[in-house]
C-alpha cells in the first residue's frame, strides 16, 4: 500500500516553522504527555500516531495553545519571521494566531463549524473577524474556496446541517484555509467517514497541502492515513514519543516493539 | 433620608439610599466606559421582570424632588406599562410627571426614542431585556466577555452576512447592533433601527438598564454611535411611504392600527406626545387616512 504520489517537501527552509521542546503535562498524577520534543518545517506533513489514550490529543491541544503545559516550550516562526514562544503570547495574540496563521480541523465537524449558519458565512467568519467589511468580496472568497474543496458553489447559502459528513469536513478545510494559514492542526479528520469518502478527502488534503505549501500536524490512529499523507511520523505511547522518523522508515522498518505491534496489526491488503 | 411628601413607609423613590448609591456608582462607571456593560446588584422591584425593572431602578436612583418624569412604552404615554410606572414614581417620590418630551428631565422608555430631538441635561433611560448583543451568537457569558475585552466582533458581521445572504439586504429591524465610540459593540435595546441615528452625538445622556440580567450601560452625551454594516451594504433606516394619518407628520416612525375586522387600517405616529403636539399646532391629515381593505 505504498502511495505513489506522495508530495515532496515543497521548500527547504533552514529554520523549522515550529519547534516543540520538552512538553510535559500531567493530569493529577496521571501523565498526559511527557517530555515531547520535535520540529515541524514549512510544507511538511507530520503524523502523530498511537492508540487511544496515548496522549496524541493532549499533545495537539498543548502545541495549539489550548491547554497549558506543566513544562516545555513551543516556538513558532511568526509571519514577520520572528521566533516566539506561543505559550508566552498573551491571549489576544494566541487567538489571533489561531484564526489567521493557524487552522484547526476537528474530527467532529459540529465542533469546528457553526451548524446554524450558512456555508458562506462559515467560510467568511475568519475574514470578518480580521476586519473584512465588504459583503461582495467575502462572498466571492467563500465561493472560490468552496470550489477549491470540491463543493458546488451554489451550496453557499445552505446550512452545514444539509451537508453530508464528507462535505462538512471539506467545508471545515475551506473555513480554515480562507486566511491562508501556514500550519493546520488536524484531529482525526477522517474519523467516522466511510472508506470511499475517506479516500477522496485524503486526496484533497494531500493536494491542498502540496499546492499551498501547508504544514500539517495530523493526529490519527489510522496508520494508513499516516502513510498516505505524512512525510514524517511520531509514535506515541503512554504520553511519550517512543519512535520518530520518516514515515516509510518507521512503518516499513519499525524499531520499537510497540511500533512493530501497531504496524503488524493493520490488515494487509 | 429624603421624606416623601405623598406616601409614608417608603423611602423617596422606593429604593433605599444604599441601593441608590450602588446603582449610581454603576452608572458613573458605565458613563466612563461608554457601551460597556457594568454588572450591578439589581433588586427585586414590585413588578415582574420584563416590565422594565432595570429602567425603573435607574430612574429611582436618578430622581430628585425637582425632576419631571416622562414614561413611554413603544412611544406611547398612555399604555399600561407607561401609566403604571409613572404612577409608581408619583406615589413613591411625589415628583411631577409630564407627557411632553421637552418638559421632562428624565424620560424612561421602552423600545422608542422620542421624535423630538433631546436636549442637553435630559436623561433617556432605556428598559433592556437582553443587554448582550452577542448572546444569540455565543451563549457562553465567559466567552462573550472575552470577546468584548479583545474586541472580537467578527461574529456580529456574520449575523449581518446571513441576513444579506438570506434576504438580499440587512433584515435586522430592531435591536440593531451599534459600535460606541469606536470600541464596544452594544445592543441599543429593542428600539427600531429607525431610531439608531438619534443616538449618535446626542446631547442627552442615555442610560440602559437590564434588571433581570443585572447590567447597566450608557452612552455619554456627544458620543459617536455607529450602526454596524458592510461597505457595499450600508446601514439604512426604513422610510414610510405615507405621513401620519392623524397629524400628517412625515419622517417619523409609524404604528399600524387595525380599524375593524375587514382589514381597514391606519398608520399613525408611534410617538403619541409628538402627534398630539402637532395636532395642537393645527396640523392634520394630509389626505384620506385609512387605506381600503385589500
Amino acid at each position: 500500500m505504498n502511495a505513489p504520489n506522495r508530495p515532496e517537501l515543497s521548500q527547504d527552509t533552514e529554520l523549522p516553522l515550529m519547534q516543540v521542546r520538552g512538553l510535559t503535562r500531567y493530569f493529577g498524577a496521571r501523565p498526559g504527555c511527557i517530555d515531547v520534543s520535535f520540529d515541524v518545517f514549512a510544507g511538511e506533513v507530520l503524523a502523530i500516531v498511537g492508540e487511544s489514550g496515548s496522549g496524541k490529543s493532549t499533545l495537539l491541544s498543548l502545541i495549539s495553545a489550548q491547554l497549558k503545559p506543566d513544562q516545555g516550550a513551543v516556538h513558532y516562526q511568526m509571519r514577520d519571521g520572528v521566533n516566539r514562544n506561543v505559550l508566552e503570547l498573551n491571549e489576544a495574540e494566541q487567538r489571533l494566531l489561531m484564526r489567521t496563521d493557524w487552522g484547526f480541523v476537528h474530527q467532529d465537524p459540529a465542533m469546528g463549524l457553526r451548524m446554524g449558519i450558512s456555508a458562506g458565512a462559515n467560510i467568511g467568519e475568519r475574514l470578518m473577524a480580521i476586519g473584512a467589511r465588504h459583503y461582495g468580496d467575502i462572498r466571492s472568497a467563500a465561493q472560490s474556496w468552496l470550489t477549491c474543496v470540491e463543493i458546488e458553489p451554489d451550496r453557499i447559502d445552505d446550512l452545514p446541517k444539509a451537508f453530508s459528513g464528507g462535505m462538512r469536513q471539506r467545508l471545515q478545510f475551506a473555513r480554515n484555509l480562507v486566511t491562508q494559514p501556514r500550519l493546520i492542526f488536524m484531529d482525526e479528520p477522517t474519523g467516522g467517514l466511510d472508506v470511499s469518502v475517506q479516500a477522496r478527502l485524503l486526496d484533497l488534503l494531500r493536494e491542498l497541502a502540496a499546492n499551498l505549501g501547508l504544514a500539517v500536524i495530523i493526529v490519527t490512529h489510522d496508520l494508513g492515513v499516516a502513510r498516505i499523507l505524512s512525510h514524517r511520523i511520531l509514535v506515541m505511547r503512554r504520553g511519550r514519543v517512543i519512535e520518530q522518523g520518516l514515515t516509510d522508515q518507521v512503518l516499513d522498518d519499525p524499531q520499537e516493539p510497540y511500533t512493530q505491534l501497531l504496524v503488524s496489526s493493520i490488515l494487509q491488503a | 433620608m429624603i421624606e416623601s411628601p405623598h406616601e409614608t413607609g417608603y423611602n423617596f423613590a422606593y429604593l433605599d439610599e444604599q441601593t441608590k448609591r450602588m446603582i449610581r456608582r454603576a452608572i458613573m462607571k458605565a458613563i466612563a466606559i461608554p457601551g460597556y456593560q457594568v454588572p450591578f446588584a439589581a433588586r427585586e422591584m414590585p413588578m415582574p421582570h420584563g416590565w422594565g425593572t432595570g429602567g425603573v431602578q435607574l430612574t429611582a436612583a436618578l430622581l430628585g424632588p425637582e425632576d419631571v418624569l416622562k414614561v413611554i412604552d413603544q412611544g406611547a404615554d398612555d399604555t399600561t406599562n407607561a401609566v403604571s410606572i409613572r404612577q409608581f414614581f408619583q406615589k413613591t417620590a411625589g415628583i411631577a410627571t409630564t407627557t411632553r418630551t421637552d418638559e421632562a428631565s428624565i424620560i424612561q422608555t421602552r423600545h422608542r426614542i422620542p421624535e423630538m430631538p433631546l436636549k442637553a441635561g435630559q436623561i433617556l433611560v432605556y428598559q433592556v431585556p437582553i443587554p448582550e448583543p452577542l448572546r444569540f451568537l455565543e451563549p457562553r457569558e465567559t466567552e462573550t466577555r472575552k470577546m468584548h475585552a479583545l474586541e472580537e466582533y467578527g461574529l456580529m458581521h456574520v449575523k449581518l452576512y446571513e441576513d444579506i445572504a438570506r434576504h438580499g439586504y440587512i433584515a435586522t429591524t430592531y435591536a440593531y447592533p451599534v459600535r460606541v465610540e469606536g470600541r464596544y459593540v452594544m445592543d441599543p435595546s429593542p428600539i427600531p433601527k429607525f431610531d439608531n441615528p438619534k443616538m449618535q452625538m446626542s446631547p442627552a445622556l442615555q442610560l440602559f438598564g437590564a434588571g433581570r440580567e443585572k447590567r447597566i450601560y450608557a452612552i455619554a452625551p456627544h458620543t459617536r454611535v455607529a450602526s454596524l454594516d458592510f461597505d457595499d451594504h450600508p446601514f439604512k433606516i426604513n422610510r414610510f411611504d405615507r405621513p401620519c394619518a392623524l397629524c400628517g407628520g412625515e419622517g417619523v416612525y409609524l404604528d399600524e392600527v387595525l380599524m375593524d375586522d375587514r382589514g381597514q387600517r391606519m398608520f399613525v405616529c408611534s410617538d403619541t406626545s409628538y402627534c398630539e403636539s402637532r395636532r395642537a399646532m393645527g396640523h392634520g391629515p394630509v389626505d384620506a387616512s385609512a387605506e381600503p381593505a385589500r
